[in-house]
């Protein structure tokens, strides 16, 4: 099984979220960027494939040359080989066209994205990868498993989770529960010094135009001071004639 | 046209499928144009004219008593191709997300999500829509011909208008590929307030000690109609199922209440349920992060707090029953 995880790289959980160049770019300053989480539970999932059911694991990220520490990260967890296609990702759409041209160059079986990345949380990739390459989907996949040509996923929805069985090819949007939290690993010395001398490949991008173009971005307003009570009673009244929530 | 999908549950439409319809009309009166309903095995349109509906599309296939993603996409696609619709309007409901992108790829249109209010000019076509999990907006311009937007949940609210919907029959063509997804079982508490739905959402975090004390939890949210969440890691302690847990890594949480128990209000916490209305804090440390997020908040020790609160909302449903 040859298996594609598509690694997003996005500001670290905890960044600070502002904005430059009169609010129409992201500020990197001081932000660290990390494998987006939902990618990472992924990637953790295709090392289950490679150690448990000798598959090759391979992963791609559409991206400027700032997103190769990530990509190399992702080869000392355990990858394979990565490919980074060298453009600007602003559009969704466009990202996924990029790497449906890889997927249909690399003859891949599965691919395992994030079901969003957590900065744009555009949630929209791995679908659009699903349906331009002819590929069955799943999305909140939670649970993953493959035998042959078929696949049987647990997805979650709204208020449960419900199973559904499949064939390869399978795009997944992957999310937290497709492994567990303990089983995430963070890379060791020797995986380090192993992913120095994998192959990581440049690929320039086919040429597009995009969907969508962000224009400008903010901040929602500032809090108002929380209102501290000392008792139940005030709460239930502030709740019912302030808030008018119950 | 605007086309817009309309999602029920056990016979009638959602809450957020009316929400949609008002959005969709909000649009459709800045474009100069109606709003048609897509309907798959749902409850029956007539109603669907009080939101702003002016038809509804009514799909009847048993092959689609299933929620199927791919035929799903297509039979709105094929909709929204058959009304020539610019617009095609979709929630944030699970279904929604996982169709939406498919959708797109479908119509070759630009699909913006978390959409947040109507667009602040159609021409060229730009919209606002929550990023970074609701610590920041952008405005975004939709290129394509056709857009594809997913609304926000609780950012529009439901509008009534007063228009006359007529129903039409459509029968879309199935495209084989789509039995290659099969459903095998669905997993679902019925009697359960999901946190997707849930106007109120009752959340408790490490600071409940352990599972055996949650039943006054369970007892807040019973009382107050509402769903229970819990921070990440009471569910990785196994304390909670996976399924409520919110936060950036977990479900994002849009209600107009959410009251959370003994969480310290971590910055991923705090992405999740940003966009929920009004926040309650009670947490034994006045100086929890979270009060700072907070609209409304007791500093206490919530194993004596809760069941005050518990007894007083009993009281309270009861006067105002
Ligand atoms: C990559 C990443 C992603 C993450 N994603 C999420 C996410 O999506 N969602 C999420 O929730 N977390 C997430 N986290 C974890 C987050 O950083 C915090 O660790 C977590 O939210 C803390 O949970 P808590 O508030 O329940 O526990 P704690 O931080 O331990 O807080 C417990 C609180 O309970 C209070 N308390 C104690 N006893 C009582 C009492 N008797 N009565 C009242 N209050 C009491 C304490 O004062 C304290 O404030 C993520 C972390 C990382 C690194
Ligand atoms: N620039 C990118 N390069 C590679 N994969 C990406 C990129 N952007 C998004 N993805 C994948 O698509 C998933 C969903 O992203 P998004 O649609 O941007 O929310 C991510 O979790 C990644 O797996």
């Amino acid at each position: 099984m040859k298996i594609l995880v598509c690694i997003s790289h996005v500001p670290d959980t905890t960044s600070k979220i502002n904005f430059t160049d009169g609010d129409t770019k992201f500020d990197t300053n001081g932000v660290q960027f990390v494998i987006n989480p939902n990618d990472e539970f992924g990637l953790t999932r295709a090392m289950w494939f490679k150690e448990k059911q000798a598959a090759v694991v391979h992963v791609a990220s559409v991206g400027g040359p700032e997103t190769e520490p990530t990509l190399r990260k992702a080869l000392a967890i355990g990858a394979d080989e990565a490919i980074r296609v060298n453009a600007v990702a602003t559009d969704g759409f466009s990202v996924a066209k990029q790497l449906a041209n890889v997927i249909k160059d690399g003859g891949y079986d599965l691919i395992i994205a994030g079901r969003e990345s957590i900065d744009y949380n555009g949630g929209m990739v791995p679908g659009m990868i699903a349906k331009l390459t002819g590929s069955n989907f799943v999305n909140t996949c939670i649970s993953l498993e493959v035998t042959g040509n078929e696949a049987t996923a647990i997805r979650e929805i709204d208020g449960g989770k419900e199973t559904l069985s499949t064939s390869l090819p399978l795009v997944i949007g992957g999310q937290k529960g497709l492994v567990e939290e303990s089983d995430l690993r963070i890379p060791n010395m020797r995986g380090i010094m192993q992913a120095r001398s994998k192959p990581l490949t440049v690929r320039e991008p086919i040429v597009l135009s995009a969907a969508t173009k962000a224009l400008c971005f903010e901040k929602p307003e500032p809090k108002g001071a929380v209102k501290l009570v000392t008792n139940v009673d005030d709460l239930i009244d502030l709740l019912h004639t302030e808030a008018k929530v119950i | 046209m605007v086309i817009v999908y309309t999602e029920s549950e056990e016979g009638t439409f959602k809450k957020i499928a009316l929400e949609a319809v008002s959005y969709a009309k909000g649009i459709a009166d800045i474009l100069g144009t109606t709003v048609t309903a897509v309907s798959i095995n749902g409850a029956s349109g007539d109603d669907l004219g009080n939101y702003g509906a002016s038809k509804v599309l009514e799909i009847t296939d048993s092959a689609l008593k299933n929620f199927n993603a791919e035929a799903f996409a297509d039979v709105i696609s094929q909709a929204a191709k058959k009304e020539e619709a610019s617009v095609v309007v979709l929630t944030s409901s699970a279904n929604s997300k996982f169709m939406a992108p498919l959708i797109a790829v479908n119509l070759e249109a630009g699909y913006v999500a978390n959409v947040t209010q109507l667009p602040d000019s159609t021409a060229p076509f730009q919209v606002k829509h929550s990023v970074f999990t609701n610590k920041a907006f952008s405005t975004t311009e939709i290129t394509t011909e056709t857009k594809v937007l997913g609304l926000a949940k609780n950012a529009f609210g439901v509008k009534e208008s007063a228009v006359a919907a007529v129903s039409e029959i459509f029968v879309p063509e199935l495209n084989p590929h789509i039995f290659d997804m099969k459903l095998v079982s669905v997993d679902k508490a019925m009697d359960k307030v999901t946190i997707a739905d849930a106007e109120i959402v009752v959340s408790a975090g490490r600071g409940m000690k352990g599972p055996e004390n949650w039943g006054m939890i369970e007892e807040l949210a019973d009382i107050l109609g509402a769903a229970t969440a819990c921070s990440k890691p009471v569910s990785d302690l196994g304390w909670r199922p996976h399924g409520e847990h919110v936060g950036q890594t977990g479900k994002p949480v849009a209600s107009n209440l959410y009251i959370a128990i003994g969480i310290s209000g971590a910055i991923q916490h705090l992405a999740g349920i940003n966009s929920s209305k009004i926040k309650v804090v009670i947490n034994s440390d006045p100086e929890a992060p979270f009060f700072k997020a907070a609209d409304y908040g007791i500093v206490g020790d919530a194993f004596e707090v809760i069941p005050q609160l518990n007894q007083k909302l009993k009281a309270f449903k009861m006067q105002n029953a």
